[in-house]
């Protein structure tokens, strides 16, 4: 099966590496989307140190979701989803594979840029070190579990025709505890207090999800193309 | 072959439907009485508190209401999760049933929540820890009703709806369990809807009377909804099979 | 009632069956599209399943390849060690920003089907795609990515069952005949085929299979 998700996995990021402005939309999205907020709200300093890790954090999920509804899609259509689940020694096996790699894609092409950018926009906000070291570990661990939870909604929206608008209404109610708790952390070390708790947490919903979720996107993937 | 196949499916929701029209008018019934008892006994018999005066009152719906939105949350994942294990289409029937009357609980609990709030906080809404996990739960069925109804195919549907419920039930736990963490550890009070007040004998009888009537009313409600999904769905395998039946005669 | 006419077998082409279809039954959305279908295959049959549209030759083939499960019935192959299948829809399971070279590649790798730079080298180049090898797959004609499609049969597992969903399609006059040649090839080396078409394929000893599923139903 590291074949398949070798084989998957490599291809998936070279289709990327070709789309480069599309695969970096979401990251333009994210930029975009955070910058709204001051001019929304107002330039207060005070106010926007204060919002910034809520703003940021639900900006990347949201940034994030945008490129959920063409992880599985364009396979469908082009029949290249259906030879990957020829792939392995039975549908199951291969989905399993096929599952993790494109979250795995997902999650280098768009939750890691997310990441990066995000120390930045913290600047923007005027946080202060502390608080962007925390942010930006917190989207590391947050982000996967993202890329994770999004897998599994473009797996059962698959082929739907609704599916984009729909997708984000199934996937972000499961994305709360992860929002909670990497928001959480970066206003904990902003007032000064310990986040350990919340990285804990949010590391063990990462090992969750990771666990957990391939799984269900492999049944949910066989459920749409049976 | 064919034929047994046929029967076999349409035996089930069959005698299904044929129950549940025998045990309809007194599910209704038995609603209607206990929910008239548990609200003159809320109502009227159950004394005033001392803090929340007879604003409290409330909670004779309010808290069963909650109770029910999650029991059928788990009620309908469960159904649904033996309808895709075990094939069984009566169950995938049931699960899509009961969604609609689970959502109309969440609902109301939200709904009455914010009743019982305006009096004691002055707003109408309070981001309680229990309240926003109503919310949330809100959101799951929503999802699961727009999953189902999204997909044409309907055994598709109803497996992808029992995916949907099962990964929603595990996520109730942690969702619960981060909104109250949420709900704590951020900077200012703890926010809490009013506790309950210490229970009087008649408050606990009042709001044990209104889940069981709430319950009978889940029933008559799901098991009508279950009758007119089964008459949908049933109406084409019997035409067919008559069909069938015609052309090898 | 879905009727199929299968040929006379011998005693002993019996006993080493490839396939054994029993009583299948396939379903797509609602429909029962067919059921009651039994078939079998000897080694080194090509069997053209033939039917109008609608009537589940795909959903057949599909569920053959193991991506769908039937409504009812039975699939035994034979050896009993599992299917060695190449599945090849209608669709061309090809990327637009890949090069023809690296799709093949790609196709090689997913099915670990191994084969070396030289194998595809002449894959490609028996399929007349040796000029555009680094073209990439939006560039092509329909009838070009068809063949790059093909170019996995080449690859394949020379005693692998090979269920090719409309193969001709789009294809010219060479392309037919290439086509049509590599079936011949497959079978003289005891290798299966099952195939729709909607043209009569030009083949020697082709078995015919009339898919006379149920009238569609209104």
């Amino acid at each position: 099966m590291t074949r398949v998700f070798a084989t998957v996995l490599r291809r998936d990021l070279r289709l990327a590496a070709r789309r480069r402005s599309d695969a970096l939309l979401p990251v333009a999205f994210f930029v975009v989307a955070v910058s709204l907020f001051p001019l929304g709200i107002g330039p207060e300093p005070q106010t926007l140190r204060q919002i910034a890790p809520g703003i940021v954090w639900v900006c990347a999920l949201l940034a994030a979701m945008l490129s959920l509804g063409a992880m599985y899609s364009g396979d469908l259509v082009d029949g290249s989803l259906d030879q990957m689940l020829l792939s392995g020694p039975t549908p199951g096996q291969a989905s399993l594979a096929v599952a993790a790699a494109k979250s795995l894609a997902h999650w280098l092409v768009t939750g890691l840029p997310l990441t990066i950018l995000a120390p930045l926009l913290g600047v923007l906000f005027g946080v202060a070190p502390a608080p962007i070291v925390a942010l930006t570990a917190s989207l590391l661990l947050g982000t996967p579990i993202l890329s994770l939870l999004g897998g599994l909604g473009a797996a059962l929206t698959l082929g739907v025709r609704s599916g984009g608008v729909l997708l984000l209404l199934l996937v972000l109610p499961l994305c709360i505890p992860t929002l909670i708790f990497g928001a959480g952390a970066v206003v904990a070390i902003d007032s000064g207090l310990s986040a350990r708790g919340h990285f804990s947490l949010l590391g063990a919903l990462l090992i969750l999800t990771m666990l957990l979720a391939p799984l269900a996107t492999a049944a949910a993937l066989r459920i749409a193309t049976e | 072959m064919p034929s047994s196949i046929r029967f076999f499916h349409f035996a089930s929701p069959a005698r299904f439907y044929a129950l549940a029209t025998r045990w309809s008018p007194a599910l209704w019934v038995l609603a209607a009485v206990l929910a008239a008892a548990a609200l003159y006994i809320g109502f009227f018999v159950a004394p005033t508190d001392a803090t929340q005066g007879d604003a409290y009152r409330i909670i004779f719906i309010h808290v069963p209401a909650a109770w029910m939105s999650m029991v059928l949350y788990l009620a309908m994942a469960l159904w649904a999760a033996i309808g895709w294990a075990l094939n069984a289409r009566l169950a995938s029937m049931f699960a899509r049933a009961i969604a609609p009357t689970g959502a109309m609980f969440t609902f109301l609990a939200l709904w009455t929540g914010a009743l019982w709030g305006r009096p004691t906080w002055g707003t109408w809404w309070v981001w309680d820890a229990r309240l926003t996990s109503e919310l949330i739960l809100l959101f799951l069925y929503l999802g699961y009703l727009a999953l189902v109804d999204a997909i044409d195919d309907t055994r598709r549907a109803d497996r992808a709806g029992a995916l949907l419920a099962v990964v929603g039930s595990v996520n109730v736990p942690i969702i619960y369990f981060s909104v109250k963490w949420w709900n704590t550890l951020h900077q200012g009070a703890s926010i809490t809807l009013s506790s309950a007040p210490t229970m009087a004998q008649s408050m606990l009888i009042a709001m044990l009377l209104m889940t069981l009537a709430f319950w009978a009313y889940a029933f008559a409600v799901v098991f009508k909804r279950t009758q007119a999904i089964v008459a949908e769905r049933e109406r084409h395998a019997q035409w067919l099979t008559t069909t069938r039946k015609l052309e090898t005669a | 009632m879905a009727t199929t006419s299968h040929g006379d077998l011998d005693a002993g082409a019996r006993a080493s069956r490839t396939l054994t279809v029993d009583g299948l039954a396939g379903r797509r959305g609602e429909r029962i599209l067919f059921h009651d279908f039994d078939l079998f295959v000897a080694p080194g049959e090509l069997v053209w399943l033939r039917a109008a549209n609608g009537y589940g030759k795909t959903t057949l083939l599909r569920i053959l390849a193991g991506l769908a499960l039937p409504e009812a019935g039975t699939i035994r192959w034979s050896p009993a060690s599992g299917p060695a299948t190449v599945y090849l829809a209608h669709a061309n399971a090809l990327k637009d920003d890949l090069t023809v070279l690296e799709s093949v590649r790609y196709q090689s790798t997913l099915h670990g089907l191994e084969a070396s730079e030289a194998a595809i080298a002449d894959a490609i180049r028996r399929f007349g795609l040796q000029s555009r090898r680094h073209a990439p797959i939006r560039t092509l004609s329909q009838g070009q990515r068809r063949r790059v499609a093909l170019t996995r049969l080449c690859l394949s597992d020379p005693q692998s069952t090979w269920l090719l969903d409309e193969p001709w399609d789009a294809l010219d006059a060479e392309g037919v005949a290439l086509v049509s040649t590599l079936l011949d090839e497959h079978a003289a080396r005891r290798g299966n085929a099952l195939f729709t078409s909607h043209v009569p394929p030009a083949i020697e000893g082709l078995r015919t299979v009339q898919f006379d599923a149920l009238p569609a139903p209104a």
